[in-house]
């Protein structure tokens, strides 16, 4: 049963194409990544799904929720989804609160704005989320001010203004990229418990695979504005076969094993103003052949539930392949 | 000549601090007894959180800021108050790059003039052989002539790092502080710069003071590792040991702590409560309030960093000293 589904959508600023052409579907409480470096498109899919991006955006294609497309909806009724169905959260929480207004008037007025509660309700409902998202003394903690919150308690507080509504799907947009690595772990079993607790659906969107894996039933890869890969999160990791997202395994260094020397993508990710032909990726492919460099591979399934955008996968033997890189470098 | 380019002994660093505007200022001690040293082409990685005083460290080292207790030497000789002409030409030989390549470069110079910079004010060579220099360095870290002569704003986040790494080069330095050099970088343009970093570290035989919070970066480019917390190091070996066994209760929570694609989440040690504040430091071992194997003893004494094996030092009551296999499974 699918809640939101993304068809064909493509952004452009200034008439420079950042996002071409999206299909992405989210079922209800599934736990989706999105994956990619800097500048992919994994949050301006999501910006412009919510209509957060500015007005210079050309936006085209569908998002779909309950027969209804959000990029045509008229402003109130887009109100009326943004927090209250589907919530984001992003990476740094302690720009995204208000430094001046103590933290449980804000997550009371995200109560009050989505679920129409007044008065003692109000502030019993937001000593309940913040006790749900891990913050002790919570009663007396809703008093206190951003700045009297550390950086993980922050990014609670924004998880739990973000629960306010009751939304079926948060998309968290690098959640955990500003904090400390033991901080970050409390965050990540944060968001799994609060899955298992309310059926919510999650679109995590993060450059950390390893976050990805943890939180993720399946993940997408994405590379210059396109889904190139994606499937099950154990399959894809297990066995990437798009070479891009080899690259990228390859290139995380490891905590196991024998130290060795890291094993890069060359190149740089591709100017949009300046797209190579074919494949955005052949220029730094390793099995880039002839046809990549025209041809643009289209996103079609592989087997079952895995789709690639590749012209020449790599084969389903990641092992020996592997080995073979290594040895070359 | 030592093994050791710099050696760092009982390094202290108190910052003054006000809570309010009129309260009486405090002192927070962000470095609180490090001793430390780093082998002459060697990497030394430095691990922690946020607060832990890696970054200070680094900076104490290089003499940007003066310690308050302490003393360090580089090459065998007592490095001079910061500010002394010895000590601008000792800088010459140490350099230090960190983590946001655009704050360290000037908007305003072409690359190629601010690669040429430290020539100049270190005196080094006349016009011409600055020309010469300049062309070999941006060759050396893998950049175009064309990018010398850009800006800035026209590089990528990868290529600035590897201009300001050409300029800390630029006076041949021996040693080398990198405070979180790719942490702002993507996971592939990552894995380039690191391998720059070696490459040029072997080449030109650089030790380097390798610190970041990225413990998969810090393993697979150290050859020491040094665990911070709250000041002081905790724990302190090669590479390998540190983390194939942690032995701090720390460090094996920071090595648990890192996401690894296809290890589930319920494996992993979660430490409770947040990164420690300097200035509210708790009492004995600064680390008790999280630890999961905390005794009276840990509340109310400071363990002291002993040595557990030849090459292996750790901080902590609990773990064994002069034995090669501690065991904290018999404290839960």
């Amino acid at each position: 049963m699918s809640l939101v589904e993304i068809t064909g959508l493509t952004v452009a600023f200034d008439g420079v194409r950042v996002l071409h052409g999206i299909d992405l579907t989210i079922g209800k409480g599934e736990a989706v990544g999105l994956v990619g470096e800097s500048g992919c498109g994994k949050s301006v899919t999501w910006l412009a799904a919510l209509g957060l991006l500015p007005q210079k955006a050309r936006i085209g294609g569908r998002v779909m929720m309950e027969g209804a497309d959000l990029l045509t909806m008229p402003r109130s009724e887009i109100e009326k989804v943004r927090g209250a169905r589907i919530a984001m959260i992003f990476q740094d929480p302690s720009s995204a609160l208000n430094p001046i207004i103590r933290v449980g008037r804000q997550i009371e007025e995200a109560i009050a704005l989505h679920r129409g509660l007044t008065g003692a309700s109000v502030r019993a409902e937001a000593k309940r989320l913040l006790d749900l998202v891990g913050i002790p003394d919570a009663s007396r903690r809703l008093d206190n001010y951003p700045h009297e919150f550390s950086g993980g308690q922050n990014q609670r507080v924004m998880i739990a203004m973000a629960l306010a509504g009751n939304p079926d799907l948060l998309v968290a947009d690098e959640p955990t990229t500003a904090l400390d690595a033991t901080i970050q772990a409390q965050i990540l079993d944060l968001i799994v418990r609060l899955r298992n607790e309310t059926g919510l659906a999650l679109v995590f969107i993060s450059h950390d695979l390893g976050a990805v894996s943890q939180v993720c039933e399946r993940a997408c890869v994405m590379y210059a504005g396109r889904i190139i890969e994606s499937g099950p999160t154990a399959e894809l990791f297990r066995q990437p076969r798009h070479p891009y997202t080899n690259g990228l395994f390859e290139a995380l260094p490891r905590l196991d094993g024998p130290r060795r020397r890291f094993v890069p993508i060359e190149g740089t990710v591709p100017d949009p103003r300046h797209m190579p032909a074919g494949c955005a990726f052949s220029p730094r492919c390793r099995s880039a052949r002839e046809n990549c460099h025209h041809t643009q591979p289209a996103l079609a399934t592989l087997s079952g539930t895995r789709q690639i955008a590749c012209l020449h996968p790599l084969s389903d033997s990641p092992a020996s392949e592997r080995q073979r890189d290594f040895a070359v470098a | 000549m030592s093994a050791d380019i710099i050696t760092a002994q009982g390094l202290v660093k108190d910052y003054a601090s006000r809570r309010g505007m009129f309260a009486p200022p405090t002192t927070v001690r962000a470095v609180d007894g490090v001793s430390l040293s780093v082998e002459r082409a060697s990497t030394l990685g430095i691990v922690g959180e946020s607060g832990s005083g890696k970054s200070t460290t680094g900076r104490l080292l290089l003499g940007i800021e003066p310690s308050s207790k302490g003393s360090i030497s580089f090459d065998g000789r007592p490095i001079p108050a910061a500010g002394t002409s010895e000590w601008r030409r000792l800088r010459a030989r140490m350099q230090l790059i960190y983590q946001d390549p655009l704050a360290a470069l000037d908007r305003r110079l072409t690359i190629a003039d601010q690669v040429r910079e430290p020539l100049d004010v270190h005196n080094i060579g006349d016009a011409a052989e600055r020309r010469e220099r300049v062309h070999e360095l941006l060759a050396a870290v893998g950049l175009r002539p064309d990018h010398g002569r850009s800006y800035p704003h026209e590089l990528s986040g990868g290529q600035r790092q590897r201009a300001v790494l050409a300029r800390a080069l630029a006076s041949r330095p021996e040693f080398l502080v990198c405070d979180e050099p790719v942490s702002a970088l993507d996971v592939s343009i990552q894995a380039q710069v690191v391998n720059l970093l070696t490459d040029l570290q072997e080449r030109f035989s650089i030790a380097m003071l390798f610190i970041s919070h990225d413990l998969k970066v810090v393993r697979n480019i150290s050859d020491r590792v040094a665990v911070m917390y709250l000041g002081r190091i905790v724990e302190e070996g090669s590479s390998e040991d540190i983390f194939r066994e942690p032995l701090h209760p720390y460090t094996q929570a920071l090595v648990s702590s890192v996401p690894q694609p296809g290890t589930p989440l319920k494996e992993r040690i979660i430490l409770q409560g947040e990164p420690p504040n300097p200035a509210n430091r708790p009492s004995g071992c600064a680390f008790h309030p999280r630890c999961r194997f905390a005794t009276a003893r840990c509340r109310s004494e400071t363990p002291a960093l002993k040595q557990t094996t030849d090459d292996r030092s750790v901080a902590c009551h609990l773990v064994a000293v002069s034995t090669a296999q501690p065991s904290l499974e018999g404290v839960v």
